[in-house]
């Protein structure tokens, strides 16, 4: 008798069916939310400048002309020398917090035990909570003086110093996803290399590592990532002088901080105005390429894997 | 218990045809049809990548979280084409199934035990307290985890974990029941008296064992089936395969040890 009982059930579209559907599409509402938020902000920029774009932008001046000149007669776009700003503040950045986040991810995560590991996790957690701003007083105030007395350089808001307040800026969030990467890493693979007389290190650098990697570059990905978008703290440290850097003691001009810094003084849906929009076009761009690269090595690596 | 009366009294509990399972181009299954009785213990030996666990992935649906694994044929639980149910979850609630690794969820001992009772919408303290501690019994667990039934099920040994996951099977009070090489984190002793506990529990459900031991088949199973390369090779009456009576010269060599 049971048994044509739970066939009957089968069929039955109990309370916790319903709930089921309805989750679901509660879900899906918040992540098709999410796309429509992303897809209105991109056509809101492009909008915004692609008149310009379309009719009046000379492309080739655009990435081949040093030349940003928006109130010049006649005004100039050349977006060179910002693009090569905010890339060259980005890779300073990054050459500086890659191993230093790394270095710090693995020493929580593997080397360090009890109350050492929980406040150095808390501290590093608390350096993700200052203001950019704050970030750029210090540039200005106290890394910008102390480089002209150091390195005798006539300015001491320049390159390195935007770099280094950025990659500071970029470790906490760096080494807290770094951490978790290492820490996925399940610990029966350490004990089995332990088992085979592996040293710790040797078990960070072969066992550990290579399984974090997918891990470790999201978290390398994502610091790139605030790197390009970061605005007030570059704009404050970086110099804002418009040149192809040639040292790490030259003042640079980042998109992002000439974004910032010259769309107050635009009239709304002039040439300048437009321009600035055309930056926003190439800086989502940008980070739409790094997001796209970072899924791509995170899939290919677990398609590897399976 | 299930009284031979009555129409579907003669209609088999587990009724398959035909079943083929692929996944991307491989094939893990191939063109099995066999019944499973009411009541009785179905065991299924073969060597590994012959289709075993494949085949109870297909019994409760699984393959439909499973990204390319493609499933032909028809499976009828109960005379219920299982493909065509309205309501999955209530197939999978009525099949309890315990996968070869323990997989103790990350709750209390207690919590694992009565989440699907739970789920089920049993509230009372009282009846959540019998089940747990019946189905903890029954997978020889109780006595060793009776007093700290508040712990984290994940931390258990091996072992308990995967009497642990046992008692959650039992725990959904399933019609059908399939063990996918329950006792291999298990020591001998604690599997011999699971083993016993499942020669009771016949009279209540229908148990489909999947095992790698011969010998554990050969304890348990009325009727034993042979898988090898994909197929089904035969099934016989357990006693019948084990004492030579055999069709195929295949399982007369996998069952006396010949094989690899």
């Amino acid at each position: 008798m049971r048994r044509a009982a739970a066939a009957a059930e089968f069929d039955r579209r109990d309370a916790s069916w319903w709930m089921d559907r309805i989750a679901q599409g509660c879900v899906f509402a918040g992540g098709i939310s999410a796309i429509v938020f992303i897809v209105g902000i991109l056509a809101f920029i492009a909008t915004q400048g692609m008149e310009f774009a379309a009719n009046r932008l000379s492309w080739t001046e655009f990435f081949g002309s040093i030349a940003w000149r928006p109130n010049g007669h006649p005004p100039q776009y050349g977006a060179l020398a910002l693009i090569a700003g905010t890339a060259s503040i980005t890779a300073v950045a990054m050459a500086l917090v890659v191993p230093l986040s790394l270095g710090a991810a693995i020493y929580i995560g593997e080397f360090a035990r009890g109350k050492t590991r929980e406040w150095l996790k808390i501290l590093i957690e608390l350096l993700a909570a200052i203001p950019s701003v704050v970030w750029g007083v210090i540039g200005l105030n106290v890394m910008g003086p102390l480089m002209t007395d150091v390195f005798g350089v006539p300015s001491g808001l320049n390159l390195l110093n935007a770099g280094i307040i950025l990659g500071l800026m970029a470790a906490p969030i760096m080494t807290t996803i770094a951490e978790d990467a290492l820490k996925a890493v399940p610990d029966t693979y350490r004990e089995a290399a332990e088992a085979l007389g592996a040293t710790k290190w040797q078990v960070v650098l072969r066992v550990v590592l290579p399984h974090a990697r997918p891990g470790l570059s999201a978290a390398g990905l994502l610091g790139v990532g605030r790197a390009v978008g970061e605005t007030i703290a570059v704009l404050m440290a970086s110099g804002h002088a418009i040149t192809v850097p040639e040292s790490l003691f030259d003042s640079v001009r980042s998109l992002t901080a000439t974004i910032a810094s010259e769309l107050g003084e635009t009239a709304h849906g002039d040439d300048h105005y437009q321009a600035l929009f055309v930056l926003g076009m190439l800086l989502f761009a940008i980070t739409f390429a790094i997001n796209l690269t970072a899924d791509s090595i995170v899939r290919g690596i677990r398609r590897k894997k399976a | 218990m299930v009284t031979n009366t009555g129409p579907e009294a003669t209609e088999p509990m587990l009724d398959v045809r035909g079943l083929t399972i692929r996944y991307g181009g491989s094939v893990a299954l191939c063109d099995v049809t066999l019944e499973v009785k009411a009541n009785e213990i179905f065991g299924i030996i073969g060597p590994a990548n012959a289709g075993k666990t494949s085949f109870l992935r297909a019994l409760n649906r699984m393959s439909d979280f499973v990204q390319g694994m493609e499933v032909k044929g028809s499976v009828r639980l109960a005379g219920r084409d299982i493909a065509s149910v309205r309501n999955v979850y209530a197939l999978r609630r009525s099949i309890g199934v315990v996968f070869p690794l323990p997989v103790g969820l990350p709750l209390s001992i207690y919590d694992n035990v009565a989440l699907a009772p739970r789920m089920r919408g049993v509230k009372a303290r009282a009846q959540l307290d019998e089940i747990v501690e019946r189905c903890l019994r029954r997978a020889a667990l109780w006595d060793e985890v009776k007093d700290r039934l508040r712990n984290l099920g994940s931390l258990l040994s091996g072992g308990q974990q995967q009497r642990l996951t046992i008692a959650r099977a039992l725990s959904q009070d399933p019609e059908l029941l399939l063990l996918d090489e329950f006792s291999i984190a298990i020591d001998p002793v604690t599997t011999m008296r699971i083993e016993e506990v499942l020669k009771e529990l016949r009279h209540e459900m229908t148990i489909v064992l999947v095992t790698n031991l011969v010998q554990q088949a050969r304890r348990l199973a009325d009727r034993t089936a042979f898988f090898l390369g994909s197929r089904c090779i035969e099934v016989a009456n357990t006693e019948e395969l084990f004492t030579g009576t055999v069709k195929d010269q295949r399982t007369r060599d996998y069952v006396e040890g010949r094989y690899g």
